[in-house]
């Protein structure tokens, strides 16, 4: 593959180093990520479906908080686009025992990489190592700020099934206050042109969210009624010896997804997305995840081809 | 030494003076002010074209020593305030260990007449080691020359322990300088909340955590007749409190820092982390409320919040580097663009912020230029631009997120104790 796919349709050229959030980026970036994340979707429905275009660049990923699914996710793309992967996967306190991040970092740029990969639970730490390295850098998502490969695969399974993004009703489900895949999603969906509701306990509305031009509703049947998809958000576990609500039984009664929610409030052919992994019975029912609207698998597919298309396009300016 | 400060324009708040005139410095002490004074032998500052003040007063200094040598010490952070123009700075006692007892208290005022420049007024731990527990031993502060007790850095949470505290410091005439955070809502916060702790996803300080305990430390100042000082106001809420309080005779007196009238939350999109700060930057709204509270004199003075950290503390992510900017240096320039540029003071009333009202308040004789008084002085070109370049810094730290900004008005030159100590903008040394 050559520079010349990295151009859009519209000639657009992806300029751009590090992927940081979905805040900074134009209409036009994200449209060509999308773009370029179709022609890697193809690739993957071929019989042998990798193709040449990073042999010989080092990626490594650095995950300083466990999440199985999202590292695994940028394996796959990384090799599936023939570069070299080390991962490096543990919690921030045994692998850098004392040892800062900007150090521990600058230990692996010596090795020779091309690109970081990072997953880590403080707000800023992609940026921060962005601007101490020189290599790209890629936020597999950092605290409660961006997830910015979560929404583009969102994003991207919306448009597939639904063929547009814009005038598109998205409703996004859960803790709005502690989710970066609720905002990565937010600034997404509104530069492509989708209305936004987000839901969920008062207590898990961070303030300022309408200033991001969004609807905000605590009612459910609000939230179902007209979407053209819902976005779940997992519960964190963790944070439930803080009170942001009574107990699991009230959350699961009052937000929790069902079958017979969706057949009741929801239009039929809404598409139901979770980021994974399920806490089944909780924001969702086995019944709703499992059932017909649930596009939860293909998530998981397009998410490697959302991840080759942003390695892919990070790669071209070195 | 005879010193004579020739043709500057004088303004000396606290006798409303504003004026072209010369002044004229013998034996540590003002001896005149007058037009065209004339003497022989004497060092002469050319002060054409620039303002001639008293010496400021910062009321909220961190000094660092003893614990944190490596962050600053009373030699640096003295020589810091004089680059600023102060000559006068209160050290807040969150040191390690912290002064909360007569001994180190009198070590610091040893300290400051060994460097012999500026001068050092400790502030006295509120509590025992500032643990929010018990009082400390503020009779033995008081008689160790201590005249402003506080926990800076922290809150009294125990509210009752809090009014006793109040009651006990108005027996000795101390004033007692509150840095209010309710601590259950801040806890884990490191910027202000809003659309912007939202977008940066950073975990968020309500306003309301710190004007909870500016109504609650206002109200037991009342109950315990006490002075109460509230340290670096920062939201909208508060000025609003301290100004009614004021219209009810209560006697409440406070402070802002430059950077709370300066900078805004949005600025930490960069995930600077010397814009960590606490109280954290706030929004534009609480910014305005800080500028008018500043011109209708709610806010009486303006205080650094001098907090110096390391590099290495701050080169880290934004949750765990330590709160704090170093402010010494930047701090006129920075207050004269927001007020006097701004159109919210003129120049009297932006020096009368940085040394009557402080002086004021401590109940010292200094922050004015009247004859017989000690001689503190500060000449200031109000038209020099500058840049603030990191290689420059005088204090020990580095930690502003103000480096390369340009700046305007300057502090050139200074008289501490009758002594020249800055010249032409260059520290005298020794
Ligand atoms: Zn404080
Ligand atoms: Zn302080």
């Amino acid at each position: 593959m050559n520079r010349q796919k990295k151009k859009s349709t519209n000639g657009f050229r992806w300029e751009r180093k590090h992927l940081l959030g979905i805040a900074e980026l134009s209409t036009e970036e994200l449209a060509l990520l999308l773009d370029q994340a179709e022609n890697f979707r193809e690739v993957m429905d071929r019989p042998i479906p990798k193709v040449p275009a990073l042999r010989g660049k080092t990626i490594v990923n650095l995950f300083c908080e466990p999440s199985t699914r999202t590292r695994t996710s940028f394996e796959l793309a990384a090799k599936r686009l023939s570069a070299d992967t080390l991962s490096i996967a543990t919690s921030s306190s045994s692998f850098i025992k004392g040892e800062s991040l900007k150090d521990t970092a600058r230990n692996i740029e010596a090795m020779q990489i091309d690109m970081l990969i990072i997953r880590h639970s403080t707000p800023g730490a992609p940026k921060f190592l962005s601007e101490c390295i020189k290599a790209s850098v890629v936020n597999a998502g950092d605290g409660s700020h961006e997830h910015p490969t979560q929404a583009l695969l969102d994003v991207f399974t919306i448009r597939r099934k639904l063929k547009k993004i814009v005038g598109l009703n998205v409703s996004i489900v859960g803790d709005i206050a502690h989710s970066r895949v609720a905002k990565s999603n937010i600034f997404a969906l509104k530069k492509l042109g989708a209305e936004v509701t987000v839901c969920g306990p008062k207590t898990m509305m961070p303030s300022g969210i309408e200033s991001l031009g969004v609807k905000v509703t605590y009612d459910l049947k609000e939230a179902l009624k007209g979407a053209d998809a819902v976005n779940v958000l997992r519960i964190q576990a963790e944070r439930q010896n803080q009170t942001f609500f009574p107990g699991i039984r009230e959350y699961a009664r009052m937000f929790g997804i069902t079958k017979e929610k969706l057949n009741k409030y929801a239009k039929k052919e809404i598409l139901l997305l979770h980021p994974g992994p399920i806490n089944r019975g909780v924001e969702l029912s086995q019944d709703a995840a499992d059932g017909e609207f649930s596009v939860i698998l293909d998530q998981v597919t397009n998410g490697v081809a959302v991840r080759m298309a942003v390695l892919f396009l990070l790669s071209g300016i070195k | 030494m005879k010193i004579l400060i020739k043709n500057g324009k004088v303004i000396d708040p606290a006798q409303k003076i504003f004026k072209q005139m010369d002044i004229l410095v013998d034996n540590g002490k003002i001896e005149k002010v007058e037009k065209n004074i004339s003497a022989r032998s004497v060092e002469i500052i050319d002060a054409e074209g620039k303002l001639v003040t008293p010496g400021f007063i910062d009321m909220h200094t961190h000094l660092r020593e003893p614990g944190d040598e490596n962050k600053e010490t009373v030699e640096s952070g003295l020589r810091a305030a004089i680059k600023g123009g102060f000559t006068t700075v209160c050290a807040m006692p969150n040191t390690k260990p912290a002064c909360d007892n007569a001994q180190q208290a009198r070590y610091l005022f040893e300290r400051a007449r060994e460097i012999g420049t500026a001068s050092v007024l400790p502030i006295g731990a509120m509590t025992k080691d500032r643990k929010g527990k018990e009082m400390s031993e503020m009779g033995d502060l008081k008689d160790a020359g201590v005249l402003a007790v506080s926990d800076d850095g922290d809150s009294v949470q125990d509210a009752l322990l809090m009014r006793r505290v109040l009651e006990y410091a108005s027996m000795l005439d101390l004033l007692a300088i509150s840095h209010c955070e309710d601590k259950s809502l801040s806890e884990g916060g490191v910027m202000n909340e809003g659309k912007w702790s939202t977008v940066l996803g950073l975990l968020p300080i309500p306003g309301a955590s710190e004007s909870i305990i500016v109504d609650r430390d206002i109200r037991l100042s009342e109950i315990a007749g006490a002075r109460i000082h509230i340290a670096h106001v920062s939201t909208r809420e508060s000025v609003e409190i301290i100004r009614r309080a004021k219209k009810k005779g209560i006697h409440v007196t406070c402070e802002a820092t430059p950077h709370h009238m300066t900078l805004t939350d949005e600025s930490l999109g960069s995930y600077d982390t010397n814009l960590k700060v606490n109280p954290p930057l706030r929004s534009d709204d609480d910014v305005a409320a800080i500028k008018k509270g500043l011109k209708d004199g709610t806010i009486d003075v303006i205080a650094t919040d001098h907090a110096p950290h390391l590099i290495s503390e701050k080169e880290k992510e934004f949750d765990y580097a330590p709160f704090g900017m170093i402010g010494l240096e930047t701090a006129l320039a920075l207050a004269a663009e927001a007020l006097v540029e701004g159109g919210h003071l003129d120049w009297p009333g932006l020096i009368e912020k940085l040394t009557s009202n402080p002086a004021g308040i401590l109940k010292i004789s200094s922050g004015t230029l009247a004859p017989g008084s000690v001689a503190d002085i500060t000449v200031i070109d109000p038209e020099k631009e500058w840049v603030y370049e990191e290689n420059k810094i005088v204090s020990l730290s580095r930690n502003s997120p103000f480096k390369m900004r340009k700046m305007k008005a300057m502090v050139t030159d200074v008289i501490a104790g009758g002594k020249i100590v800055l010249r032409d903008g260059e520290l005298v040394e020794k």
